[in-house]
């Protein structure tokens, strides 16, 4: 069976996120308002106020207001929808943290800025690197396509009886949040069908009015260990799933992003850029001019960062010669980049190979064309042997 | 890796009922002194039972009594007592009670 041609619109990214929850039919919504977000606050209450969302919206103070109520209503087994960003993200840290510990599969939109230290209102992925042990599973799309179509999928995963974790979809504030392009809208029966399978599993825990029921309560010792070990156990299971549930998504609708980690070109290339978001879409053009310049460069877009895509990344660049990762963050206390960082760690099992750092991107600076290609560029000259820099900041030099 | 512990909760999350066993941590353990009653003092009004944090009071009738298996030593009982019933004893008294 096949999902019907959706309506196309030309839609701005929050509103794309917004129009994605609606079609999910959450039962409880809360969002504070917060740049670059808000056009999903305003667009979901629009939503409720004209009829075409049939939920409860609960106008929250602030977002640790805003987790503390989805989280609430997620345990009492309503499908739950909250969007925030950047401060809004780690006003929530605590809830976040209850509400991952709880195993409430909550839905939620970051979209990513950089975070509190410099009043920078500006696109980076700080915000979602400094929640990245909160034991959420954490994805990052690519364009405004991308954004409704995985936080469909993001239900599917959140509720799997066998996940029941908070899912965070990840998208780049100003240039997709503000970016109008066109996006083809799923039809809500198709949606329903999509969804349709969580309601054949058995029921998960939920609160339930007058009986002596908690979750949450006495992790002490073997309690605590044990629940750390299931939640720990269900990030690694979650990332076949996101695999799985990709193909499925795929067939049904006509649209697939290869789960985990999404490969472009890799297949015959001797050299690989990893990029995130919508960098990830700019590299791909960088990456067809430059093999067109007869350079075998292949990428990788990190689609899943929590969990840690290990053994896909591993499939893919086990034997490449040299390795550019490009992140828009930064990791404080490592010299690499953050996802740089984390490539290192399975260095062993693609074998010995230069892997080089870059930082870009920054405070609303341009991943460019000319950026990724002096990166493609720098990474096949280490291919070949020749000394190369760790670290680079594109934007100091 | 081979998970020899026998899990103590039934579901995902770290989700428990009243008749579960993870609700009943011997709390007694942590205490220090213990709430010990004289009973010519008591009236039986029961503010005691009322305060008493874990809710750990027997009522036995005409007085009430702390169950040791859960009592912490807060002395909240002996605090709120109206009547001064209460006294709080240091636990080294009680070693040879095991």
């Amino acid at each position: 069976m096949k999902a019907k041609k959706g309506k196309v619109s030309v839609i701005t990214g929050n509103v794309v996120a917004a129009h994605a929850a609606r079609v999910c039919r959450p039962e409880v919504v809360a969002c504070y308002p917060i740049t670059p977000q808000s056009e999903v606050a305003e667009t979901l209450s629009g939503f409720v106020a004209d009829g075409s969302l049939d939920a409860e919206i609960v106008e929250v103070e602030g977002e640790n207001s805003a987790m503390n109520v989805v989280l609430a209503a997620s345990l009492a087994g309503a499908r739950v929808f909250t969007a925030t960003s950047s401060y809004g993200l780690v006003y929530m840290y605590d809830a976040m943290l209850q509400a991952s510990g709880y195993r409430a599969p909550v839905v939620m939109v970051n979209v990513n800025r950089e975070t509190p230290g410099i009043q920078a209102v500006s696109s980076g992925q700080q915000d979602m690197i400094s929640t990245r042990d909160s034991g959420w599973a954490q994805i990052i799309v690519e364009n405004n396509q991308e954004i409704i179509d995985q936080i469909i999928m993001s239900y599917r995963l959140a509720e799997d009886f066998d996940i029941q974790l908070p899912v965070m979809v990840n998208y780049d504030g100003y240039y997709l949040s503000y970016l109008a392009e066109a996006v083809e809208m799923p039809d809500q029966a198709d949606v329903d069908a999509f969804l349709a399978p969580l309601k054949n599993q058995p029921q998960r825990p939920r609160i339930i009015p007058g009986a002596a029921t908690g979750c949450g309560t006495h992790g002490i010792e073997m309690g605590y260990v044990e629940a750390r070990y299931k939640h720990w156990s269900a990030l690694e299971r979650a990332k076949q799933k996101v695999d799985d549930i990709d193909k499925e998504f795929g067939d049904y609708f006509g649209r697939s992003y290869g789960g985990q980690i999404e490969e472009y070109r890799m297949n015959d290339a001797d050299i690989a850029i990893v990029a995130s978001g919508s960098a990830a879409g700019t590299a791909k053009t960088v990456v067809d001019a430059k093999r067109a310049d007869g350079i075998k460069v292949g990428l990788v877009k990190q689609r899943l960062f929590r969990p840690f895509p290990e053994e896909r990344l591993i499939q893919a660049l086990k034997g490449k010669k040299a390795v550019g990762v490009i992140d828009r963050s930064v990791c404080f206390g490592w010299k690499y980049g953050p996802m740089c960082t984390e490539l290192k760690a399975i260095a062993p099992s693609i074998g010995a190979m230069p892997i080089l750092s870059y930082i870009d991107g920054l405070a609303n600076l341009d991943i460019t064309i000319p950026h990724i290609g002096r990166v493609v560029d720098e990474v096949n000259a280490a291919a070949k042997g020749k000394a190369y820099q760790d670290v680079t900041w594109i934007p100091m030099e | 890796m081979v998970i020899k512990h026998k899990m103590i909760f039934k579901t995902e999350g770290p989700w428990s009922d009243a008749n579960q066993l993870m609700l009943k941590l011997d709390t007694g353990s942590w205490r220090t002194e213990r709430p010990v009653l004289d009973k010519t003092k008591c009236n039986y009004c029961g503010l005691c039972a009322i305060y008493c944090p874990p809710q750990c009071m027997k009522d036995m009738g005409d007085h009430y009594e702390a169950n040791l298996v859960f009592c912490k030593g807060c002395g909240i009982c002996a605090h709120e007592c109206p009547k001064q019933a209460y006294t709080m004893k240091p636990e080294g008294e009680f070693t040879n009670e095991g």
